[in-house]
């Protein structure tokens, strides 16, 4: 059998799997993957300005196209400026394989050049990782590595490849499929599962699904079925941040998102349900309120294919720990041999025209200045009917993206909801349009969390990515302002951005269009310019300094102490609600 | 403010894992990550091939945390198997102890003759001191401890504990 080196045999296998893209910045302790990759014909290599940026283009391409997101970083700080993307993968559920360079097998332990124990440090923000210290292993490893990262609740993986075994050869044979010998995720219901649940949602009188990033992750013909589910119960529908676009924002059905910073109804019907059906989703905090207020009178049935997410904040009445996508069809077969037919669900949703009719999202007019909401609202209006994917950063131009701006697709929606991790949005896009080259992807952005990856400028520029950053630019990291607001009486404890660029002028040092929008009656044109003009864009919207997104739910209050508008905010909290994140 | 807290209850957890670099730092890791309790931990491979080792785990929280405990330890890569001896019924558990305690006269006589009634064995002995080996559940070497403390304890070595289900399965 031929031999090859341990870098021959890492590229060899990314192209047996599939892998198109890879993310990455070279190093010294990948140099000889680095050589290998010299004008290669088939791995495209996107070369970053920041290795964070590399692990949220993975993410960024991994979501919206359902493939696993790779990146490759050097050793040391290559290394450890991944783990924040690395972290937000884990969080989030996003398949991702990362490979580090690590200083050569003899020099480890050494405090060598450029060392950083790269294993120790991912061991607990990876679904799995490996120190590979042969090359007659590597390529099993690679396999394993995306088996791993791909299936079950998708993660990311960590691959460190010392310098000598990028460079010592070995015998090459593609691996079988493999996997880990006790690995194996429990995809399938159990059938008794399945008729108890049929029943549960049969006799329910006030069901509702709560679903999930476990519906997207499971694929289109779990979003699919979740559809068709919902056709044939007549229940309504709702999700987390993470579950946007699994079903249709179009629908009847639709109540919104739900938790903090959720519709209304909602989260009122949530409160109010005899049965909650969460698919995919798990109950976090964010979600929840205050625990022991939480849908105080329904029976729950979770569906999740990680075990440990049941029960781990609320207890369920029917843990079904399975592939949402295959439980969700068990559940429609099961639904139809039984013979069911909806059930009268009128009262149900009568009551839930009623919280309808309180239009949580609404918010007040202005002509003066333009409302972050409005903003939003434009974007969207401008960009229907187009093939559109955004991405978001983290505060409350996230959460007035997620309130006005409406999917009715999954793959769509791009956004840190595990990790909240500032940095997130724009490198993310750069990762969509990488996997999407015709799609429109936009990052609606903060003026603070922009600049968290803000040199990634330059990554669009050289790859010719028509990606737009849509800033909603408050002068404020408003999120932590609204809950300095609420919480300190207004003492904005640096929370002002001071000293922010002019982002025009920094979008044309790197090629970009930069586009201002200052009034009200600017705001049209320049979003229609913006998704008109070609390459990419950025566009410095100013908005209203101080709006609060709203409704809100105050950290550990209830569902039903939801705050509408800034008139119900007294500017001062309880310690015990201060303590909560 | 002040910081609530729960009852726990305390529970022996048998861990069948692959056997592979860094599995030990995985699991202890994953405890303290998420805020767990490890009264005590053994390792040791089990099988013919080295290919697995079985760990044992004391831990302690409230039911409710002992499940998460062992989901999370479950969807752990290399873990095979996690059995909750507490609560799968009767079981054997057993951990080793050496008791070093140096004396002379009445008190040497009177620990020897203790050891003797909790069956320690002498393993090494100089004119002022014994070294026991005991073994047992670990309330029995804590009582044994306890009293040789009285009689001159100088050091002591615990295995913490390893367990089994009784019975064929
Ligand atoms: C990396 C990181 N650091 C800090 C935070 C805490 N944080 C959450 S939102 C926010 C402010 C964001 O400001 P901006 O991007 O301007 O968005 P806005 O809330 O004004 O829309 C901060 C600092 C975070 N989520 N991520
Ligand atoms: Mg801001």
């Amino acid at each position: 059998m031929a031999e090859m080196s341990g870098a021959d045999i890492l590229v060899q296998s990314l192209i047996d799997l599939g892998v198109e893209v890879v993310f990455g910045y070279p190093g010294g302790a990948v140099l000889p993957i680095y050589d290998v990759l010299y004008n290669h014909p088939k791995i495209k290599h996107v070369l970053v300005r920041h290795e964070q940026g590399a692990t949220h283009m993975a993410e960024g391409y991994a979501r919206s196209t359902g493939k696993p997101g790779v990146v490759l970083v050097t050793s040391g700080p290559g290394a450890t400026n991944a783990i924040t993307g690395i972290t937000d993968a884990l969080l989030d559920s996003i398949p991702m394989v990362v490979i580090t360079g690590q200083v050569a097998t003899h020099l480890i332990g050494s405090d060598a050049f450029q060392e950083a124990d790269t294993v120790g440090l991912t061991r607990h923000c990876t679904k799995h990782n490996y120190l590979v210290k042969s090359p007659a292993r590597l390529a099993h490893v690679v396999h394993e590595a995306f088996h791993i990262a791909t299936t079950g609740r998708p993660g990311p993986v960590v691959i460190d490849i010392p310098k000598d075994v990028q460079v010592a050869t070995a015998p090459f044979e593609r691996p079988e499929v493999s996997s880990h010998v006790s690995y194996r995720p429990q995809v399938k219901a159990d059938p008794a599962d399945i008729a108890t649940a049929v029943e549960m949602i049969a006799k329910a009188e006030r069901p509702i699904f709560y679903t999930g990033g476990g519906v997207i992750n499971a694929g289109p013909e779990a979003t699919a079925a979740l559809r068709e589910l919902v056709e044939l119960t007549g229940a309504p529908v709702t999700s987390t941040l993470m579950g946007l676009g699994a079903f249709p924002a179009s629908s009847e059905k639709w109540l919104g998102m739900l938790g903090m910073h959720g519709t209304y109804e909602a989260n009122y019907a949530m409160n109010k349900a005899d049965l909650i059906i969460a698919v995919g989703a798990r109950f976090d905090d964010r979600v929840t309120g205050r625990l022991d207020a939480f849908s105080p009178d329904s029976k729950k049935i979770h569906i999740d294919i990680d075990r440990s997410s049941i029960n781990k904040n609320v207890l369920v009445d029917l843990p079904i720990i399975a592939d949402a996508g295959s439980t969700l069809a068990d559940l429609i077969a099961g639904w139809k041999t039984a013979g069911h037919k909806a059930a009268n669900l009128s009262e149900w949703w009568a009551r839930i025209d009623g919280w309808r009719a309180v239009d949580s999202l609404k918010y007040p007019a202005d002509t003066t200045e333009i409302m972050p909401q409005h903003a939003i609202a434009g974007l969207f209006r401008a960009t229907r009917g187009k093939d559109v994917i955004i991405t978001t950063e983290v505060g409350q131009h996230q959460m007035w993206a997620a309130q006005h701006f409406h999917f009715d697709a999954p793959n769509k929606w791009l956004t840190s909801g595990g990790l909240g991790t500032m940095g997130y949005g724009f490198p993310a896009a750069i990762g969509a349009q990488m996997g999407n080259p015709d799609s429109l992807v936009i990052c609606i952005a903060g003026d603070a969390s922009i600049q968290m990856n803000i040199q990634e400028l330059g990554t669009a520029s050289q790859y010719r990515l028509p990606v737009k950053i849509f800033i909603l630019n408050n002068e404020y990291m408003g999120m932590v302002r609204q809950w300095q607001e609420l919480t300190y009486e207004s003492r904005y404890s640096n929370s002002y951005s001071d000293s922010l660029p002019d982002f025009v002028k920094l979008a044309e040092a790197y090629g970009w269009t930069g586009i201002r929008i200052e009034g009200p009656q600017e705001l049209e044109a320049g979003i229609r310019q913006m998704i008109e003009t070609p390459g990419p864009v950025l566009v410095d919207c100013r908005v209203a300094k101080l709006s609060n997104c709203f409704p809100m739910i105050p950290s550990g209050a209830a569902h039903t102490e939801m705050l509408l508008d800034p008139g119900q905010v007294s500017g001062t909290m309880a310690d015990e609600a201060k303590a909560l994140v | 403010m002040h910081i609530a807290e729960e009852q726990s209850e305390r529970h022996v957890l048998s861990i069948t894992v692959t056997n592979e670099a860094g599995i030990l730092a995985r699991i202890a890791g994953m405890f303290t990550a998420r805020g767990y309790n490890i009264e005590s931990l053994t390792v040791a491979d089990i099988s013919e091939d080295h290919q697995i080792s079985r760990i044992t785990i004391v831990t302690n929280g409230p039911p409710r945390v002992i499940d998460q405990i062992i989901a999370q330890l479950d969807r752990l890569v290399p873990v095979h198997k996690v059995s909750d001896l507490t609560e799968n019924g009767p079981f054997v558990e057993r951990e080793l102890a050496l008791v070093k305690v140096a004396g002379t006269g009445e008190h040497r006589i009177e620990a020897l003759r203790l050891a003797d009634i909790f069956r320690a064995k002498v393993v090494d002995t100089t004119t002022g001191s014994f070294i026991f080996e005991i073994t047992g559940p670990t309330d029995k070497i804590d009582t044994f401890i306890g009293l040789m403390r009285e009689l001159g304890l100088v050091e002591v070595g615990r295995t913490g504990i390893v367990g089994m289900v009784r019975g064929k399965a």
